[in-house]
């Protein structure tokens, strides 16, 4: 083995010694690196001088030449690098830079690109794996601030609106506003005077240019609204219940009286599904390419519109069901009941993810928010309440209304709009990713008609309201996200980039069964399958493949290696190891007896007035 | 009151003229990008499922030996070049961008047991059952010469195989001795023997240079240093080892193909347990090559089909076998990394894929950026059953896969019966071999 190693040995001292005899020429800016070098590295730089001049031939100190080895580099240990830049550096010029390193990212934003949750540990694993984790955690994290950098070149700013010093801005009527805002924005605000197929329900298309709308006596249209082009306008001489856009403006659903019909963008009749008859709600899950139909007959189907096949049709055993609303974060439908509660499905299972028990009486409406951590609900004992959905569904806020809302919507930035017969309320959050506040409204307006619908345009501050006196499009500054991303839902795209689009959102089409409450749980460890793994891997070799081997201690020279010193050496590391496992134990103890001391102390004895 | 509305101009979203590129501005807030994991799932399933598709890894076969090839060697200098060495003591240098013959040497009679080429791709030597060592020009005679070796040496006993040294003039000869030879002389430097039997094979190792292994018919495996003279250690198996390759990227590493169907990778410092035990095929095997990045090695075998194994994983990630290939007798995996060559029993010499799914060729920008992120998907979701099923499905040969099935059950029931063994004896009298200790017999030096 020593032979092996040797020609390491030998090689060493001379490249050293023929890097000592060149020297190298020093440039004139590289003065300072060197002599911080010099003075970074161990052992006066003096005496090294000397050392060379004497005997240039043979440098006999060990340390020489490994100081020499790296000349021009300056030695920094292992500073991180942001620390290092920190420091100002000094251009030829002189001049110094004033923001030296990466600008600052503020916590929060880094926060919201952030996808691993640091206080969920993992099991026990071998270092290898360990490591390897830590590494793909560091990348995350990394990737995560360069994520949080590039919000810096998002082009829009979102809107707002402001009252001047006490003035509620829930006062401000929407002939105001469009007096005041500009002339592209003050053609958003419209209302089509339809009081004869009345009251209306209405959507809009993912990426917002289109507006779809039916009548409840049969009135259907579509129309871009931006430029108030009509696409197509039929009536189907039927009850319109609902009416949906499916993956892009081409198509829509309708829930006529009878049964489900899909229309295109002309107004042509492409298909009549008769398995989902007497819908009275619809939803588009878009990612997973489901229509989700509520019915009269209290089914709740799935239909898979890629290919046409009924996914799912589950009994919610609960009646009419005619509140229904999807999640956005993880395409879990919330129904609402004429009992009070709320329940989550999913394709998958025949039982309800989850009950939540919201209201006195019946549930109105129930709205989730696009981040898909607060629901909205409303009830007929006229209460709205907001509940947080992550974790327990614990209820975070409530307000007793007049009337009792009707309809609920949340927009993109996390506005609740509630319709409440003739009157439409808005509610805004305090800051970014808190719930709406339920004190103040931030506007309000009165329609000309009883709301049916309500639904905030994606990507634009519009508010639209279906009513018995037909569409009324209204202007809410700050509702929507002002930047798209243009690989999903653009507004602007082109035919083409439209045709592309789909054909890249069916390949990736997310199938039924991955829909749960939460959609991340796809990519962590599934710690309980795995150690079950384990345990029968054990079980079935009759012993543990992956145990550590009682310590052996490794002979050693010069006669230490007595059996004694063996078996002291060998004991030491049993000792220790039992320590730990002695103190391990002693930590959990006293939980475990605080646990059990207080039934005790519950049940009082006799003895205890001589207690003092 | 003061009022901001959203108001884009589409002129700052929409193309100027239809020359240009559409504009994609992009956000990258996560509510915009619901799903995100479940959409990456399905794109490395669907990117799973393509790899299967595209996996056509046989890319020609070279005719024209007329006996069955015996030994290959990679030229060092030029990528296209391969020289193989039959059993009927004819050596052909092929061109493999054209995949056809350039030259035929009728070198030995009998066997052409060994060949290699010297470092500098100008001359290759060959070794034969007539007891020669050949030195042969790697350029043809020029007209009207005749084909004749530079040098030959003629030896006393048979030779079995031959190595270059990576950097000097000197070269290895192994039979009943290795012989170290220097390139000017026609007797050995030194020759080295431990035991008295047949050497199958021996190898420089690439990095340190001095040092040798040899592998032998008693089963043992012997390394030798050149400036020493005498064998350095010797670890003897449970069966014999076929030849062994070093790792070119790590100077201690070297694994082993051995006749008990495994491949062993050994650390040379420690000896008494090797680093990975590689199971998979069915038959002994007979030859194994390192990629030259060191990560993964391919091994020939007996029954039919060529695998190749990541060196720190104990299975094999692909297997190649078609129905015409018999005995594969040797294998190199080429200089570039990107393709194996194996030459078989039924005279024809195979080129394929070293990532069987790969797409020859230059890669547009694009088509590499998605390979790259397909790749990091397939990566990331690897363990989910269902990709994990679809991935490492492979169709395996009748005689292959019932081969399989047979020594499952068989490796069952020896498991069984030491687990049984061990419940019924006194705890602590029975102890558990690990399956890496266990085909070692003893480790001397």
């Amino acid at each position: 083995m020593e032979t092996a190693s040797k020609p390491g040995r030998d090689v060493q001292p001379k490249k050293a010694r023929l890097q000592t005899k060149k020297k190298k020429p020093r440039r004139y800016w590289e003065k300072e690196a060197t002599l911080t070098a010099a003075g970074a590295s161990p052992g006066p730089p003096r005496n090294k001088k000397r050392n060379r001049e004497l005997r240039p031939q043979r440098p006999k100190n060990i340390n020489l030449p490994k100081k020499s080895r790296i000349p021009g580099k300056p030695q920094f240990p292992k500073k991180p690098r942001e620390q290092r830049n920190l420091e100002p550096q000094r251009n030829l010029s002189g001049a110094q830079d004033p923001f030296p390193g990466p600008a600052p990212i503020p916590e929060e934003v880094a926060r919201k690109f952030r996808r691993i949750d640091k206080s969920k540990k993992l099991p026990h694993s071998k270092s290898k794996t360990r490591s390897r984790l830590e590494v793909a955690e560091a990348e995350e994290e990394e990737i995560s601030i360069k994520a949080a950098r590039s919000e810096l070149l998002l082009a829009e700013e979102p809107g707002f609106l402001e009252g001047e010093d006490g003035e509620d801005t829930a006062k401000i009527r929407q002939a105001e506003i469009v007096e005041a805002v500009d002339i592209a924005s003050a053609a958003k605000h419209f209302d089509l005077n339809l009081r004869q197929f009345g009251p209306y329900r209405l959507n809009y298309s993912p990426v917002g240019r289109h507006l779809a709308f039916g009548g409840h006596r049969g009135h259907v249209a579509t129309l871009d609204w931006v430029t108030k082009r009509l696409m197509c306008e039929i009536n189907v001489m039927e009850a319109v219940r609902d009416i949906r856009f499916l993956h892009s403006e081409a198509l829509f659903a309708v829930a006529q009286n009878r049964w489900l019909h899909i229309y295109d963008n002309q107004g042509i009749e492409l298909h009549c599904i008769r398995r989902c008859d007497r819908v009275t709600r619809l939803e588009f899950l878009p990612f997973h390419f489901l229509l989700a139909t509520a019915s009269e007959t209290g089914f709740l189907t799935y239909l898979d519109v890629s290919v046409g096949k009924i996914v799912a049709a589950l009994n919610a055993r609960a009646g009419r069901l005619d509140v229904m609303t999807k999640n956005p974060y993880n395409a879990v439908i919330h129904l609402g009941h004429s009992n009070g509660t709320v329940s989550l499905w999913s394709p998958a299972m025949k039982e309800p993810l989850a009950k939540i028990l919201c209201h006195r009486g019946g549930v109105r409406a129930v709205a989730v928010d696009s981040t898909g951590t607060y629901m909205a609900t409303s009830g007929l004992d006229h209460q709205l309440k907001i509940f947080d959905l992550r974790g327990m569904f614990q209820p975070l806020s409530a307000r007793t209304l007049p009337q009792g809302a009707g309809h609920l919507a949340f927009s993109q930035r996390g506005l609740l709009a509630a319709g409440m017969s003739d009157v439409v309320n808005i509610w805004m959050g305090q800051g970014m990713a808190s719930p709406p506040s339920l004190e103040q409204p931030y506007l309000t307006h009165r329609l000309s008609g009883h709301v049916h619908g309500l639904h905030f345009c994606p990507f634009e501050d519009v508010l639209g309201l279906g009513h018995s006196g037909g569409i009324t499009s209204m202007l809410v500054p700050g509702a929507a996200e002002p930047n798209f991303d243009g690989l999903e839902n653009n507004p602007y795209r082109s035919q083409k980039q439209r045709q592309e689009w789909e054909v890249k959102a069916l390949l990736e089409k997310v199938p039924a069964e991955l829909i749960c409450l939460d959609p991340r749980a796809l990519a962590e460890v599934d710690v309980i399958s795995l150690e079950q793994e384990k345990k029968e891997r054990i079980e079935r070799l009759g012993y543990d493949p992956e145990a550590k081997a009682p310590f052996q201690p490794k002979p050693k020279q010069k006669g230490r290696s007595s059996t004694a010193s063996l078996v002291k050496r060998r004991r030491k590391v049993m000792d220790k190891e039992h320590r730990d496992k002695v103190r391990q134990s002693l930590e959990q103890q006293p939980q475990k007896q605080e646990k059990k001391a207080k039934p005790l102390k519950a049940r009082p004895s006799a003895l205890d007035r001589f207690v003092r | 009151m003061k009022v901001k509305m959203l108001s884009r101009n589409p002129d700052n979203y929409v193309r100027e003229t239809k020359l240009d590129l559409q504009r994609v501005p992009r956000n990258y807030d996560p509510t915009l990008h619901p799903f995100e994991v479940p959409r990456e799932y399905v794109r490395a399933l669907n990117a799973t499922k393509l790899e299967r598709v595209f996996a056509k890894p046989f890319l020609a076969s070279l005719d024209g030996h007329r006996d069955g090839v015996n030994c290959l060697a990679k030229h060092p200098k030029s990528l296209a070049t391969v020289l193989s060495g039959a059993c009927d003591g004819e050596v052909r240098i092929w061109n493999l961008t054209k995949r056809k013959c350039i030259r035929t040497i009728q070198a030995h009679e009998g066997f052409v047991r060994g060949i290699c080429t010297r470092f500098c791709g100008t001359s290759f030597f060959t070794v034969g059952d007539d007891k020669t060592v050949k030195q042969w020009k790697m350029d043809g005679p020029g007209y009207g010469e005749e084909e004749e070796p530079l040098h030959t040496i003629l030896g006393k006993t048979v030779y079995t195989g031959i190595d270059h040294h990576w950097k000097e003039a000197v070269f290895a000869t192994c039979g009943q001795q290795v012989d170290i030879w220097d390139e000017q002389r026609t007797s050995p430097i030194c020759s080295m023997t431990w035991g008295f039997d047949s050497i199958s094979s021996v190898k420089f190792n690439p990095i340190e240079t001095f040092l040798l292994g040899s592998c032998a018919s008693d089963r043992n495996i012997v390394l030798y240093d050149m400036r020493q003279a005498t064998p350095l250690k010797k670890v003897i198996l449970d069966m014999r080892t076929n030849t062994i390759c070093w790792n070119p990227m790590e100077a201690f590493i070297f694994t082993a193909a051995n006749e008990d169907y495994n491949l062993y990778t050994f650390d040379m410092r420690a000896l008494d347990t090797p680093v990975m035990v590689h199971m998979d095929h069915v038959s002994a095997v007979l030859d194994v090559d390192y990629s030259p990045t060191g990560k993964e090695f391919v091994s020939a075998s007996f029954d039919k089909s060529i695998r190749i194994f990541p060196v720190d994983k104990s299975r094999s990630r692909e297997v190649y076998h078609t129905k015409r290939m018999q005995h594969v007798i040797c294998v190199k995996w080429t200089s570039d990394s990107k393709y194996i060559m194996c030459g078989s029993d039924e005279m024809n010499i195979r080129l394929w894929k070293a990532n069987a799914s790969e797409k020859l060729g230059v890669l547009t920008s694009r088509e590499k950026a998605a390979k790259d992120y397909n790749q990091k998907l397939k990566e990331k979701f690897q363990h989910h059953p269902h990709i994990k099923r679809i991935a490492r499905h492979r169709h395996l040969p009748k005689s292959i896969y019932s081969q399989i099935q047979e020594q499952r059950i068989m490796k069952e029931a020896r498991r069984r019966k030491e687990v049984n063994r061990l419940k019924h004896s006194k705890p602590g009298s029975v102890s558990i071999v690990p399956e890496k200790k266990k085909h070692i017999v003893a480790v001397v030096k």
